[in-house]
């Protein structure tokens, strides 16, 4: 057996940094049966927690339900929202999870295949995840007749990125896995009927189906005790910027941005940025909203910033990001992002009217529902939060006695 | 590109394909295949991947311009890819920046004359808490200050 036990592993969580044996997990997926495994999941409450937030029940019971020959399960581990960095976690540290999942999940909906989807960023990581891989071979839980006489066959390859933050929308993925731009798909149809090949497939973030082994053996009951109605179970929160303590956090769902702040010994925080560049910015008054999927909703990524930030410039660094990373397929990202830019850079030029600056946040909300992905969909997001929520900094009082020194 | 430097360019695409199949799925792993030997992938390149693999050298050129970590122009043995989202930003990101700019003598976006280093920009590396973060080729580098960027820098030869 892999010895994943001596390797010390010092974090502490309710779920994912719960104590764990490899292949557990497996073992008692088999045992159950698909049935019970779709069950417990639909039970367990569990969402995707790529930020998106859609039921995995419903994407694993769509899959199992199609009987098509041929089905991929495939792990998205394209973290690239600027301040996740969760997957890197759970990928060095906790590898027999996400793979346990995996193979749980090829199990459950029919698929002989897994793909993990690494980001070119991780290539550091590839040589120790194709060695893990590799023992698994060895113990018989990756091959032909997985824990043997079980008539079950699984295996898994690793893909590599090559520097694109859109690929970590599913249908963008595929294209990049089927040796194209990485250009997102209208939907539907969906990756469950449609997907890697034209065969159904089930696209899951990293943490989802790491969440996976620990909800077969402890039960979807159990899972749901942790967290709040709407978003059960536990989150891995990435933790950066003005703070003593930044890293990866596993916490409830539902823990205020206040506890959070707490936790890290965050000082003289102004703002935090809940989900990443394209989540939103909340300023102090708002710091008793908590995390989940009902209110401040997010994949994980949470950037703290203090007094002695300049909110403009923050905002200047997420736009240049989206124009960056858009992948000029639909007009209103492609376009949208550089007029959003060139907005913030006419504030800081002090070279704008306030209907300029309420015309690009009605563009913003075009952008919001007009968008052909979630890049352009969500990426105005920090430009109208920050700008609404900051608005004495960047506009007002604050801004001219910043002048004045 | 000489003769027989095309030659063995094509011998070792013919190898890939052989390899990785001549499925369009292939595709990009062929093409990270040559980008991380050669460090670009040439004119010449792509359309031998594209004769090949029997598609039109314009569909390879579209992938070879899409994906950041792709070049069609040559660049050094050493890619050096430093942080440019928020998080490394504020915590030295740009010191370390002007510091490597200045010993290396190039700009962010070029490569020194003997070619061994080429500057670039990226972003968030996934490593925001460990900023400022830059890989260089695929190894990744975290806590940089100026001084300790330069000394991994003119390490690598
Ligand atoms: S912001 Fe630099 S690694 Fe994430």
């Amino acid at each position: 057996m892999i010895k994943t036990e001596t390797l010390s592993k010092k974090r502490s969580g309710p779920v994912l940094f719960s104590e764990y044996k490899q292949g557990e997990g497996v073992k008692k997926a088999l045992e159950l049966g698909r049935e019970n495994i779709l069950f417990e999941l639909k039970s367990s409450g569990l969402k995707g927690r790529g930020g998106a937030g859609f039921p995995t029940a419903t994407k694993w019971m769509l899959t199992a339900a199609s009987n098509s020959d041929k089905k991929f399960i495939v792990c998205n581990a394209d973290e690239g929202e600027p301040g996740t960095f969760k997957d890197r976690v759970l990928l060095l540290e906790y590898p027999e999870l996400v793979f346990d999942g995996m193979i749980i999940a090829g199990y459950t909906i029919g698929a002989k295949n897994g793909i993990l989807y690494l980001r070119g960023e991780y290539e550091y990581m590839l040589k120790s995840l194709e060695d893990y891989l590799e023992l698994l071979r060895m113990d018989n839980l990756l091959g032909e007749n997985i824990f043997a006489g079980k008539d079950f066959t699984f295996d898994i390859t690793i893909r590599l990125g090559s520097g694109a933050y859109v690929c970590g929308e599913e249908t963008a993925l595929i294209e990049s896995l089927e040796g194209y731009r990485g250009e997102p798909r209208n939907r539907p149809p969906y990756p469950v009927n449609t997907g890697f090949l034209g065969h159904p497939t089930v696209v899951n973030n990293v943490e989802t189906l790491a969440s996976v082994p620990h909800i077969l053996i402890k039960g979807g009951d159990w899972f749901r005790t942790h967290g709040t109605d709407k978003s059960t179970g536990s989150k891995l929160f990435s933790i950066s910027g003005d703070c003593k303590k930044p890293g990866v956090y596993e916490l409830p769902w539902g823990t205020s941005i206040n506890e959070l702040l707490n936790l890290v010994e965050a000082k003289n925080t102004k703002a935090v940025q809940v989900g990443g560049a394209s989540g939103i910015c909340l300023p102090k008054s708002q710091f008793n909203r908590v995390l989940g999927y009902e209110d401040a909703a997010t994949g994980g990524s949470i950037m703290i910033f203090n007094e002695s930030r300049n909110m403009l410039k923050i905002l200047k660094n997420f736009m240049e990001f989206f124009v960056e990373e858009s992948c000029g397929q639909c007009t209103p990202c492609r376009i949208g992002n550089i007029k959003l830019l060139e907005g913030v850079e006419r504030i800081e030029k002090d070279d704008f009217t306030f209907s300029y600056i309420n015309n690009l946040k009605e563009l913003g909300r075009t952008m919001q529902a007009a968008s052909k992905c979630g890049l352009g969909q969500s990426s105005p997001n920090s430009f109208i939060s920050i700008l609404d929520n900051f608005k004495d900094e960047i506009f007002g009082a604050k801004r001219k006695g910043e002048k004045n020194v | 590109m000489l003769v027989l430097e095309k030659n063995a360019l094509s011998e070792e695409i013919e190898n890939l394909v052989g390899e990785f199949g001549k499925d369009r799925s292939a595709l990009l792993q062929i093409l990270q295949a040559i980008q991380g030997k050669h460090k670009y992938i040439s004119d010449f390149a792509q359309q031998e991947v594209a004769r090949m693999m029997d598609i039109h050298p314009v569909e390879v050129n579209s992938i070879v311009s899409f994906y950041a970590f792709l070049y069609s122009e040559p660049k050094g043995r050493y890619i050096v890819r430093l942080c440019q989202t928020i998080s490394c930003d504020m915590s030295g990101k740009e010191e370390v920046a002007e510091a490597v700019q200045r010993e290396l003598g190039i700009s962010f976006g070029q490569t020194t004359k003997d070619k061994r280093i080429t500057l670039e920009f990226t972003n968030c590396l996934g490593m925001c808490d460990q900023g400022p973060a830059m890989l260089v080729n695929e190894k990744v580098y975290t806590k940089l200050d100026p001084e300790t960027a330069v000394n991994i820098l003119s390490e690598i030869k």
